[in-house]
Order: C-alpha cells, then sequence, then structure tokens
C-alpha cells in the first residue's frame, strides 16, 4: 500500500484515483460541523497555514488531557461528510486543502471542487476508532476547543500511517455515483418482481 | 428499596460495557459477511478493519466508536421506586462515564452549538420507564450514534413515489427505500428497527425498541417473520456493501414491530443502528446483585 507524506503537493494529489488503499504520514487537522460553517465566515489566518496542503479530517474525536496537559485521542473515527457539502468545496479553494477524510462520501459540489482545486475524498473506516486512533501518535495543538467543545474543535494532530481508501478523486469520478445508481437500478428491479 | 445500592456505578459499567464490547451475535454476524465478501475487495478489507477495531476497543476498554452516541434506556421498576432517582442516577452515570472517556461529551446546547462538556442535557440520555410486578431492576440501553440517526426515516403510506400502499407488500417497499436512501451514510453494515404503525412520536421510539431484541430471534407474527427474512435477504441484493463500498453485506437484521394506528395514518418508521450495534441489559435485585443480559 502506497505511503502519502502530507503536507502533498498538487501533482501528487492528482495521481490517485477511485478504488486506491494509501497510508498517510504527517500533518492533519481535524473538523467538522461548526469548523466549516466557521472558517467560511471569515478568512482564519491562524489555522489557515494548517489547512494549506494537506487533509481535513472529518472527525469528533474522544480525548483525554495527560497530567502534563497535553493531549491525546482516545477513539478517533470519522463522521459522516455529507453535511458540509453545501462548505466543503469552498474550505478546499478558500485554504488549499489537497484531501478530505470522512466517510459516506459527498455530493457533486465537492466532487466538482475536487476536479477544480486538486483534491481528493479519502474514506476511513466508519466506527473503527480504535484503529484509528492507534494511527494518531500526537497532537500538537487545538483551535476554538472553549467555544466549540471536544466533538467540534479543531484539531491539529499527527499521523502514522493512517489508513483510507480513494473514493472520489480529482478526475470527476466517485465511488458513491456508482454504488448509488447501481442500488437504484436494483431496487426498481425488486421492486417490479413483486406486485 | 435500593436505597443501599449504588446505581451510579451499577449504570455506570453498564454504558462501559455497552460503548467497548459489541454483543457476540453482532460480531458473529459481520463475520459471515465478511465470509461471503470477495477476497480482496474493498467490502472485505472494510470488514476486517472493524473486526480488528472490535478486538482492540474490547482488550482496550476503550470506545468502539468515537461517536458514543445517545444512551436510550429501557427502564422496568416495581411499584414503589422512584423514578426520579432511577433518572438522576443514569444521568450522574452518564456524567461520570465521560469523565471516564467512555463516553464523549456528546450533547450540544442547540441553540448556543455550547457543549454541555458532561454528556448529559435536555432529552439526553433518553430513558423510557415502565412499572412491572417483579421485584427489581430490568435496565437495557443502547448507544445510538448521529449518523446512523440521520439516516433513519418516516414513511406516510400510501406513498405515490413508491407506489406503496397500506400493506405489508408498502412497508417492504418503503424499507427498502430507506436502506437504499441511507447507502453507506449510517455506516453499513447496519440493523434496522422498523415500526409498522403507531404516530410519528411512537413509532420512532417503537422502531428502537426492535433493537433490543437478538439479531436471530424469529418474530412471533409468521407475516411478520416472513417479511423480516425477505428483506434481509433483498437489503443485501442492493449491493451497497460495507460503508457503501459495494459488496454483498448491507444489512445484519431487519426487526419489525407492530403499533395501532389512527384510521388517518399509516406510519412505516425506519431506524437504522450502524455496525456498532451497541447495547447492554442488566438485572438488579433489591440487594444490588447485578446478572448482565448482555
Amino acid at each position: 500500500m502506497a505511503e502519502l507524506k502530507l503536507p502533498i503537493s498538487e501533482k501528487e494529489i492528482r495521481s490517485l484515483v477511485v478504488g486506491q488503499f494509501v497510508h498517510l504520514s504527517g500533518r492533519m487537522i481535524t473538523g467538522r460541523d461548526a469548523a466549516h460553517t466557521w472558517l467560511m465566515q471569515e478568512y482564519r489566518a491562524e489555522v489557515a497555514p494548517y489547512l494549506k496542503d494537506t487533509v481535513i479530517y472529518h472527525c469528533g474525536p474522544v480525548v483525554n488531557q495527560k497530567d502534563d496537559g497535553s493531549w491525546e485521542f482516545v477513539a478517533a473515527g470519522p463522521t459522516t461528510s455529507i453535511r458540509e457539502e453545501p462548505y466543503q468545496a469552498d474550505v478546499i479553494a478558500r485554504y488549499g486543502l489537497r484531501g478530505v477524510i470522512g466517510k459516506g462520501g459527498m455530493g457533486p459540489m465537492t466532487l466538482a471542487g475536487l476536479e477544480r482545486s486538486g483534491a481528493v475524498y479519502l474514506h476511513a473506516i466508519g466506527g473503527a476508532a480504535q484503529v484509528l486512533a492507534e494511527a494518531i501518535p500526537r497532537v500538537e495543538k487545538v483551535f476554538m476547543l472553549e467555544e466549540f467543545g471536544v466533538p467540534e474543535a479543531l484539531w491539529v494532530i499527527h499521523v502514522d500511517l493512517f489508513p483510507v481508501v480513494v473514493s472520489m478523486d480529482s478526475h470527476g469520478v466517485s465511488l458513491h455515483d456508482a454504488v448509488e445508481a447501481d442500488s437504484k437500478a436494483k431496487l426498481k428491479e425488486l421492486i417490479a418482481s413483486k406486485a | 428499596m435500593f436505597n443501599n445500592v449504588d446505581l451510579v456505578e451499577t449504570f455506570t459499567e453498564l454504558i462501559r460495557r455497552a460503548s467497548t464490547q459489541l454483543p457476540a451475535e453482532v460480531t458473529d454476524a459481520i463475520e459471515r459477511g465478511r465470509a461471503r465478501e470477495v477476497d480482496g475487495s474493498m467490502a472485505q478489507k472494510a470488514l476486517d478493519t472493524i473486526l480488528v477495531n472490535i478486538t482492540k476497543a474490547g482488550e482496550k476498554s476503550a470506545p468502539l466508536c468515537q461517536d458514543t452516541g445517545t444512551p436510550v434506556v429501557w427502564i422496568k421498576y416495581p411499584v414503589g421506586v422512584s423514578t426520579k432517582r432511577l433518572k438522576e442516577d443514569f444521568t450522574a452515570a452518564v456524567h461520570r462515564a465521560t469523565e471516564l472517556k467512555y463516553l464523549r461529551p456528546n450533547a450540544v446546547n442547540t441553540l448556543t452549538g455550547m457543549n454541555t462538556g458532561n454528556g448529559a442535557g435536555r432529552g439526553i440520555p433518553c430513558i423510557h420507564f415502565e412499572e412491572w410486578d417483579e421485584p427489581g431492576l430490568d435496565v437495557r440501553m443502547i448507544l445510538k450514534g448521529g449518523g446512523s440517526e440521520n439516516v433513519g426515516i418516516q414513511y406516510k403510506l400510501p406513498d405515490s413515489r413508491l407506489e406503496a400502499g397500506r400493506n405489508l407488500e408498502g412497508v417492504r417497499r418503503a424499507v427498502l427505500d430507506a436502506v437504499v436512501q441511507a447507502q453507506g451514510k449510517g455506516c453499513a453494515p447496519g440493523v434496522l428497527g422498523v415500526c409498522i404503525g403507531g404516530d410519528r412520536v411512537s413509532a420512532y421510539e417503537h422502531s428502537k425498541e426492535q433493537l433490543l431484541r437478538p439479531l436471530g430471534d424469529t418474530n412471533m407474527d409468521s407475516d411478520l417473520a416472513a417479511l423480516e427474512e425477505r428483506l434481509l435477504q433483498e437489503t443485501n441484493e442492493l449491493g451497497i456493501g460495507p460503508m457503501g463500498f459495494g459488496g454483498k453485506t448491507t444489512i445484519l437484521a431487519v426487526k419489525l414491530g407492530v403499533l395501532d394506528r389512527l384510521p388517518a395514518c399509516y406510519f412505516v418508521t425506519v431506524t437504522y443502528m450502524c455496525w456498532a450495534d451497541r447495547r447492554a441489559f442488566a438485572r438488579i435485585n433489591q440487594e444490588g446483585a447485578i446478572s448482565w443480559l448482555s
């Protein structure tokens, strides 16, 4: 399985295609519902360097604060991404993100945004909170913890061989569109089979 | 009654078990799904990761999923026990389990967006009480995650889009449609709790109560038993697969329940439970002795 180092170049991202399994290593940031609205309200210069050329992880972790004040992720799987559909393409373009990690896939606005900006959607396994937390050895810092609470804060994290699969690439291909179309055709067939 | 019993501790242990240990029958169903998937497929790899995750969570006594969900609880209590106290004790257990990281601080003030920080809030945990004739307590809890909660859906029959009438064929169409609409977003492979009938509120509650049933049980009503079996087969023919990656394992079980309805209403209400079908059941006697039923 290929290992991709973060930060990553547009060229490397554009070489990825749907169905490829990859391991990510390096620095990324978490952000979900409150974060996406906040990132679009105005340009957040303090967070921008942590978004540039890396990926945002749709994740609301369980976090433990150790005695020395440092943080560790106790459980950290992906949350459903489709809620960020209204914002995602703009967040990618505005902050120079190279990808999104989440689950469940995203819609046509994001797919078009990935192609335009040179980014990918990476699917992590939903609910695999222990497997994924083990791939996050370090928490560097956190933004908006007081305001958004633990699940919604933006956590700057370091990952080591974090496992994902490309399910939407920068060439306009979405695995989710294909599966949805096939399942809708099958539903029609099933309904027609019984009157 | 139960005056000398530390129910907070017992309820905290109930929460720990549910959050960190998947019932064996659920793991077995996931393993059976894995065996059906094509070797090396995305579907099989997803299930492999899930199975490794289940083992790790159990060994580490840490949450299976970071979305530790809403504790939805059904408590049966003998006459004379204060439900006010039971609610206070359960809420205290949610606070404690949140401190211990068995639960994520998961309650958000809807208007301000501020997290309460302690896991509890207005309507959380969600507890249903019923008096019974036994001397002890019967406590059954599921941890209901938000991603799968978002793909729950309520149909009102007849439904012209689905050409679904007020009969079991209409119910079948609604349930199949619900699974297609959910795709992988509810963390497939899922378990479906369905209520046929009821009102808009009672139906959702009853659909969730179906999730307390063992995955492999048989419905007492033979027509519903046949429909459960048929829907299990047909939902897995849709090809959605684990995580919506495509594959043969989309739904692990379908459980249908029924409530009576008004002449004007015919609801089909579907609750989607993710693969992390977390639950824990306990009986507690008056001396505080616990028997774990799951």
